[in-house]
């Protein structure tokens, strides 16, 4: 992956330099070793800390929402779907962007690092396919297929929709035999199974919003978890207030989400919150065939209607 | 023991399902009294969170109804509802919702026969089920000071 770095530094100098764009938004490394942080680079000298590699998880279309300058943005075959629905969305113009597709081949689940190091991670670094980490469990080297975020294995679409300049070469798309083999496996339980399910999948959060934060999707001005007046969800760990919270977050991003795995790789519980989400995408697909940020200037699903759409449940 | 008798929270559309309730009241029609009923000005303002405030306050059901697709009085807000339901009752039973807590209907304002029955099924499918457990939150209601 080394090469596509040194490719987005090259280009993200010449915009820079050539004042195509007055920021890049990009990469760097994080303080920590199986971290990356979001930069935003103003210099073209400072294009030397962009990084790419497989802990470039979050999704940078995140940082676009209502700037007003011209921006150089890198992306991701997912962050440029949430490119796609922010311009649809009104939140950015598209002529106010340079887009720097990279054909992603997946970015590398942070717990299972950790488990693999068995700890904390103290060193990590990539070779080709290869991920090396160092922890309380010694040195291991991985294929990078087998420590895929579980997004990463049901992608649609690696090589970005919109793009402007490409930092490599396209890859080749996935085709998962059943993209939603985690959902059916939920629906095929009972209630109170589901029920248990998600009281223990969410068992450990803290509420701390990482995940809401951390996502393109949620860009309201006051979220509905502060609003008090009428307050629809208390603030507290009570157990009905973070499901509360959970699924109303998941249904505000009901046929808006790619998928990116942007709320499960900033989640610090390691907490698989795309349970909720990935509902709702299959429900999508299933009952209006819609892929989110596939194509510019399609209203997305609870924005249209057709007058046949699905009422079997209605009475 | 007494028979448990569910709290069913009702969202009703102001111009077509609010009026069958209306007629079907001045028509003597019989139902349980189980039902509180909201009066909304269309299906398409119901929102995901006064659903879920519903449960949250101790509902054991939540049945929403408005006009016949082509009906709205708005022209369109039923359409757009309809694909809200479609997600919100698939991701609640998802999460766990029994299916039959939540339920939804078309009632135009001249169906008060149609309003009684379907209100009968609903309440006999919530009763059915019990009383919603686990849904609702434990308010601090009081505070004792000593």
């Amino acid at each position: 992956m080394a090469d596509v770095a040194l490719k987005i530094r090259e280009i993200a100098r010449e915009l820079l330099d050539s004042e195509k764009v007055d920021v890049v938004i990009g990469f760097k490394k994080g303080t920590l070793p199986v971290m990356s942080e979001p930069t935003i680079i103003r210099k073209a000298s400072d294009t030397k800390d962009l990084i790419w590699d497989a802990t470039c998880r979050l999704n940078l279309c995140n940082y676009l929402t209502g700037r007003k300058d011209r921006i150089g943005i890198i992306a991701k075959g997912c962050d440029a779907r949430n490119i796609v629905g922010h311009i649809v969305e009104n939140k950015i113009k598209r002529d106010q962007l340079v887009i720097i597709g990279v054909p992603c081949t997946g970015m590398a689940d942070k717990k299972v690092l950790s488990d693999l190091a068995g700890g904390e991670v103290t060193a990590y670094s990539e070779a080709g396919d290869q991920i090396t980490v160092s922890g309380p469990a010694g040195e291991k080297t991985v294929s990078k297929a087998d420590v895929l975020q579980s997004n990463c294995c049901t992608c649609i679409k690696r090589n970005p929709v919109i793009f402007d300049e490409m930092a490599g070469e396209p890859v080749e798309e996935l085709s998962p035999d059943n993209r939603f083999a985690d959902v059916e496996a939920i629906a095929s339980m009972d209630a109170a199974a589901k029920w248990g399910y998600f009281e223990e999948l969410l068992s450990g959060c803290t509420r701390c919003y990482a995940c809401k934060n951390a996502c393109p999707l949620c860009y309201c001005p006051t979220c509905f978890v502060d609003e008090s007046r009428p307050q629809w969800v208390g603030k507290g760990t009570d157990p009905i207030d973070i499901r509360t919270y959970h699924f109303l977050r998941a249904y505000h991003c009901a046929g808006r989400c790619t998928d990116c795995g942007a709320c499960e790789a900033a989640c610090p519980m390691d907490i698989k919150m795309r349970a909720f989400t990935r509902k709702s995408i299959k429900d999508c697909v299933d009952n209006y065939g819609w892929e989110t940020g596939m194509k510019e200037g399609v209203r997305p699903p609870l924005d249209t209607f057709k007058t046949d759409d699905p009422e079997a449940f209605i009475r | 023991m007494q028979e448990f008798e569910p709290k069913i929270i009702t969202f009703l559309c102001n111009w077509c399902t609010y009026g069958a309730a209306d007629l079907a009241g001045v028509s003597r029609f019989q139902y349980p009294a189980n039902m509180r009923i909201i009066r909304l000005p269309c299906s398409g303002r119901v929102s995901p969170k006064m659903v879920l405030s519903a449960f949250r306050n101790g509902a054991d059901g939540v049945w929403i109804s408005g006009c016949h697709p082509g009906d709205c009085h708005y022209i369109t807000g039923n359409y757009y509802a309809r694909r809200k339901f479609t997600l919100l009752k698939e991701m609640l039973e998802h999460t766990g919702l029994e299916p039959g807590r939540i339920q939804f209907s078309w009632i135009s304002s001249a169906e008060g026969v149609k309003f009684a029955d379907v209100a009968r099924t609903v309440i006999s499918e919530v009763k059915a089920l019990g009383p919603a457990k686990g849904m609702a939150k434990e308010f601090i209601m009081s505070q004792e000071v000593a």
